[in-house]
């Protein structure tokens, strides 16, 4: 097994390198950063800030808040859990296995992250509206899938798709065959060798394709309002609420929500990033 | 640490280098008139017809003119204009979108509704209810939307002006017929009772009960129930007429501020006007909006119009103002109602 983390001195603002560019290259980091991501986020703050923390806790008490809040969230994490463990399964097929059509397979991969929303939103309400091919079936079932909280789901597992396969596939390229066979010369079966040797290596990467389709999802719009119902307490996400509250003309009560989402989520993907870092130690993986 | 600061110095001065070289690109020249229509979702083919009539008619005084539209849910245009979006002139859903551009900016008077006439709406329009071919579930009038079992499509009113004014239009059906506002504030809870969707835009609405198979009844502008019949087919559906319903009255309004920084109001004053002539009137009803001067129209446009008792805003509900405040803010009547329906 080949070592693969190298020891940095972190302290050090600069790492003195054989390659040139370092002041222009990280100039730009920060300046792309701030333009980009600091300062927009910074004016929502600073808009939601006019809310005052009464305005806060009113926005968060708002029952209807909580209810978008919780189905947003909810779904999301439960879309983000079944691509993580599909996905895993996807990206090893695509990568362990050669069939016919496996470059198609491969490039429709990818087709979520191409497809305008909207666009995706339309295709799937109307697949599985009561009318339509997948829905009629589901309808003689019993099953309503557009227009409840299923749809939701459906959508967000669309959207998430890539990034719970893109994240594994290079990290099973990587994995030496060699290592599954010494693993069963060795004596193990094939469950402990999926486990023991196989998964643990794989499992920051599951985390961040976790943490990636799970961040997408919270924040998915387009495609979820059309098969969604868009029906408070029941089908709602907070999303349309933050475009309701903007219809309202109440800015302050749209940036209230966005900040409530905000800390959510970030809340949410430091706890993943410790896990991974901690995964990281554990297994000894970069 | 200078370092850092040396890096940041250079990046910013590189962005900022490649900004301005795109900017100093080759620009076309402004030589032709040319103003932007900010309007709302469904009057995307209206606009198209009047624009050409318009520019034929300026045509022979030597004049070219552009005229650029933007379209989209009406609050959603209101606050793009808020926000600073360049439009000469605005025609939207309805006044209290026009009043909270003026409430919030100084672009356009407070009085602006007096300036044109018919509280300046060159058109009307009403609330209709579109059915199912044969109309299997027998629905005639606003009572049979409260039936149960009985799906009604509709989009969010907080989303929608469309969806505004199917609400209000149930709501003075309810104080009419059913004696009061508690009465009418019921009647409408049970009518979203029986909504199982409630789509963000006025087409969006359209498709999922057209396109989807969604619901036995649409709630939607008489001008999109004559749309849907002539594009989607009038061997599928057809248009029930209740018995009470309101008139919608769709405002056109310049924004000044916009106008006099531009050098156009002229030209915007006289698009406005235009909407008023015999010419515009008679393509008006042609697209299925009920025209100020129906004696301009065709007469067999002017023929599909039925007759229905229509309730105005203003004597109704005391104004948009009022009617905003009162049912769709924050905390108001609507938000009441899906609470009680949870």
């Amino acid at each position: 097994m080949s070592v693969r983390g190298k020891s940095q001195t972190r302290s050090r603002f600069r790492r003195p390198s054989a390659i040139p560019g370092f002041p222009l290259a990280f100039g730009y980091t920060l300046t792309y950063l701030g333009l980009i991501v600091l300062i927009p986020l910074g004016a929502l703050v600073l808009r939601a800030s006019s809310l005052g923390m009464m305005g806060l806790s009113g926005v968060i008490s708002d029952e209807r808040v909580l209810s978008a809040l919780r189905i947003s969230f909810g779904l999301s994490f439960a879309a983000a859990l079944l691509n993580a463990i599909f996905g895993l399964v996807v990206a090893w097929v695509l990568v362990r296995y050669d069939f016919p059509g496996r470059k198609l397979v491969h490039a429709a991969v990818d087709l979520p992250f191409a497809l305008p929303t909207a666009v995706a939103g339309i295709a799937l309400a109307a697949l599985y509206a009561p009318n339509g091919w997948i829905g009629q079936p589901l309808a003689a079932w019993g099953i309503k899938a557009a227009y409840t909280p299923l749809g939701i789901f459906i959508a967000l597992v669309f959207v998430g798709l890539p990034f719970a396969v893109r994240t594994v596939e290079p990290l099973i390229v990587e994995i030496d065959r060699e290592i599954e066979e010494v693993s069963a010369t060795l004596g193990a079966t094939r469950a402990q060798t999926l486990w023991r040797v196989v998964l643990p290596p794989l499992t920051p990467a599951i985390l961040t394709g976790f943490a990636l389709a799970f961040a997408r999802a919270v924040g998915e719009y387009g495609s979820v309002i059309f098969i969604a119902g868009n029906i408070p307490y029941v089908s709602e996400i907070a999303p349309i609420l933050i475009v309701i509250r903007l219809e309202e003309f109440n800015y302050a009560g749209a940036t209230g929500i966005a900040v409530v989402m905000l800390a959510i989520s970030f809340a949410t993907l430091l706890v993943i990033n410790l896990i991974q870092s901690w995964s990281r130690r554990r297994f000894g993986y970069v | 640490m200078p370092a850092a600061i040396k890096a940041i110095g250079l990046g910013v001065a590189s962005l900022a280098f490649m900004i301005a070289g795109t900017m100093l690109g080759p620009r076309p020249a402004v030589a032709q008139t040319s103003f932007l229509n900010v309007s709302y979702d469904p009057t995307r083919e209206l606009y198209r017809a009047i624009n050409q009539k318009f520019e034929e008619e300026t045509r022979p005084q030597g004049k070219k003119i552009n005229i650029r539209m933007s379209h989209g849910g009406s609050g959603s245009q209101a606050r793009a204009v808020i926000d600073g979006l360049d439009a000469d002139v605005v025609t939207l859903a309805l006044a209290a979108d026009i009043d909270e551009i003026a409430r919030r900016t100084n672009r356009i008077p407070s009085d602006w509704q007096k300036r044109l006439p018919n509280n300046s709406a060159p058109y009307t329009s009403t609330i209709v209810f579109l059915v199912r071919k044969g109309n299997p579930k027998g629905i005639r009038d606003w009572d049979d939307l409260i039936k149960p079992g009985i799906q009604v499509i509709t989009p969010n009113p907080k989303t929608s002006g469309g969806a505004r004014w199917n609400y209000l239009a149930a709501y003075a059906y309810g104080v009419e017929r059913r004696g009061g506002d508690q009465q009418a504030q019921a009647f409408v809870a049970q009518i979203f009772k029986n909504a199982p969707v409630l789509d963000t835009g006025a087409r969006g609405s359209t498709n999922t009960f057209a396109r989807r198979g969604i619901g036995d009844v649409l709630l939607a502008w008489e001008n999109e129930a004559f749309l849907a019949l002539d594009e989607l087919g009038a061997d599928k559906f057809e248009i029930v007429v209740p018995s009470i319903s309101i008139l919608a009255e769709p405002p056109v309004t310049l924004v000044d501020g916009n106008v006099d920084r531009k050098g156009t109001r002229a030209i915007a004053q006289a698009y406005l006007e235009f909407l008023y002539s015999p010419t515009a009137q008679a393509v008006i009803a042609k697209h299925y909006y009920r025209p100020m001067k129906p004696d301009a129209a065709a007469p067999q446009d002017v023929a599909r119009f039925p007759d229905i008792k229509l309730v105005t805003i203003d004597q109704f509900f005391g104004g948009w103002d009022e009617a905003q405040r009162k049912h769709f803010a924050d905390g108001g009547i609507f938000d009441a109602i899906l609470k009680s329906n949870r």
